[in-house]
């Protein structure tokens, strides 16, 4: 379960969101500048509330009335980037490893093998994420945030950087990820047909504000009135 | 003309040492600033930017006299130094590396904060969501994606150190085998009669080692670029 109410300014703009999701995959839709990435970037910890609570499952991450803030680092929360963000100066193996050792969780060829054969990533293992397509790093991203057994994973617009035909190639992986992985999820797009086929959940965000909550239907109803 | 005499490899060879020591000593020192410069906003920030180009600008003389009044036997620090420690920099080749690591700290220190400011803070922020401590995220990313930057900042420090004259004869004088490195041998070598030759050669010996390190230098600024892009 992921408790969210908080509220950040940003400049001229205010983030103020609450919402209490129990999906496999939370979707977070709005167009850009909605406040889609500030709200990820809070739930991960890379930004701080100006007050509010963040909670995953029974642990509370963020309470600006109870002086919590858990920095990203403790939160073992996976965070997929819209850029990857892959290390250049490691290998595909490397860059896979790289949470699971900061985490001190134990190498298990067997969780290594299953993550890599989901992604269909068998073949890069060796590569430097230079030689690697859109497609390519996005799916070592994802199986680098994988390895490192989080207790959420956050998808921010992963697909938002690649065209038509690469979006087909990762969606399979990330449905499959969704079915067979067991880890909740917040899926950040502006895409509803990307939304309607992952999520289970949905919230709306406008101008940074939860304009409605719901199954994957009020997309429907975004798009009939937008 | 290659025929480089005992006396004139003394001098060589402890350049050589006196470049090493002071630039593997300043080497920490300077990372620990580049990365405090590139990275943090404080109070005094430009005073301390300020403090470590000054040897870039002040004559090498009043840094050397400078040295002299503080590393001095009876200077504040180095009084107390050869007291309590038994460290003593006045006219021993350990305050040549002194010398020298001062004189050439701006140089070192330049790339190495360019190179941390190259560093994408997004990766940074990559790895602490994946479990690493500030700590960690320094030594297992900001550190390997700068080493390129580190280096090539080592290489001009030593450059410069090999050949620094006026600090270093100033504060510890041309003691031969003990503070006369290849500038003060070429400097006496000039000041008296038939010197020219061994002059000469010494000369030659400085445009070697000044031009590897440049290559070297420019070398590893290459790697860099290559490395932050995964190639």
């Amino acid at each position: 379960m992921l408790r969210v109410d908080v509220y950040k300014q940003l400049g001229d703009f205010a983030v103020e969101v609450t919402f209490v999701s129990e999906g496999r995959v939370t979707g977070l839709f709005g167009s850009s500048g909605a406040g889609k990435t500030s709200l990820v970037n809070m739930i991960a910890g890379l930004l701080k509330p100006d007050r509010g609570f963040i909670a995953v499952g029974n642990e509370v991450l963020d309470d600006t009335l109870a002086g919590i803030h858990v920095p990203p680092h403790r939160r073992r929360i996976g965070y997929v980037f819209q850029d990857a963000r892959l290390f250049p100066h490691l290998t595909v193996m490397q860059n896979l490893h790289y949470g699971r050792r900061m985490n001190g969780v134990v190498y298990d060829r067997a969780d290594q093998d299953r993550v890599v054969a989901l992604l269909d990533i068998g073949n890069l293992l060796a590569r430097r994420t230079g030689q690697l397509s859109g497609g390519e790093r996005q799916r070592v991203a994802l199986g680098r945030a994988l390895l490192m057994q989080p207790r959420l994973l956050l998808l921010d617009e992963p697909l938002g950087s690649l065209d038509s035909a690469r979006k087909a190639e990762i969606l399979p992986y990330l449905i499959r990820l969704r079915d067979e992985a067991g880890v909740p999820m917040v899926y950040v797009s502006h895409d509803p047909g990307e939304l309607r086929q992952l999520a289970t959940q949905v919230v709306v965000l406008q101008h940074g504000r939860v304009a409605t909550f719901g199954d994957a239907g009020v997309l429907a109803r975004v798009a009939s009135a937008g | 003309m290659l025929n480089i005499s005992p006396a004139e490899w003394t001098a060589v060879l402890l350049s050589l040492k006196v470049g090493l020591v002071a630039t593997l000593v300043a080497t920490p020192i300077g990372i620990a600033i580049a990365w405090l410069l590139a990275r943090h906003h404080f109070w005094g920030k430009s005073l301390v930017d300020a403090v470590i180009y000054l040897p870039l600008v002040l004559p090498p003389v009043v840094t050397g006299y400078l040295l002299l009044l503080t590393f001095g036997r009876k200077g504040l620090v180095g009084g107390w130094l050869a007291d309590h420690l038994g460290i003593v920099f006045a006219f021993r080749w350990t305050g040549a590396a002194l010398a020298c690591g001062i004189m050439s700290f701006p140089l070192l220190v330049r790339p190495i904060r360019l190179s941390i400011e190259a560093v994408d803070r997004r990766l940074e922020q990559a790895a602490s969501t994946l479990g690493a401590a500030p700590s960690k995220v320094f030594l297992t990313v900001t550190l390997p994606l700068a080493l390129p930057g580190i280096l090539a900042g080592m290489v001009l420090g030593f450059a410069k150190a090999i050949g620094e004259f006026g600090a270093t004869i100033t504060f510890v004088s041309n003691i031969p085998g003990e503070t006369q490195t290849i500038s003060a041998a070429i400097y006496t070598l000039t000041q008296v009669p038939d010197g020219d030759m061994a002059a000469l050669r010494l000369v030659a010996v400085s445009i070697v080692i000044s031009l590897v390190a440049l290559v070297v230098s420019e070398w590893f600024t290459r790697r860099a670029t290559q490395r932050l892009h995964g190639i």
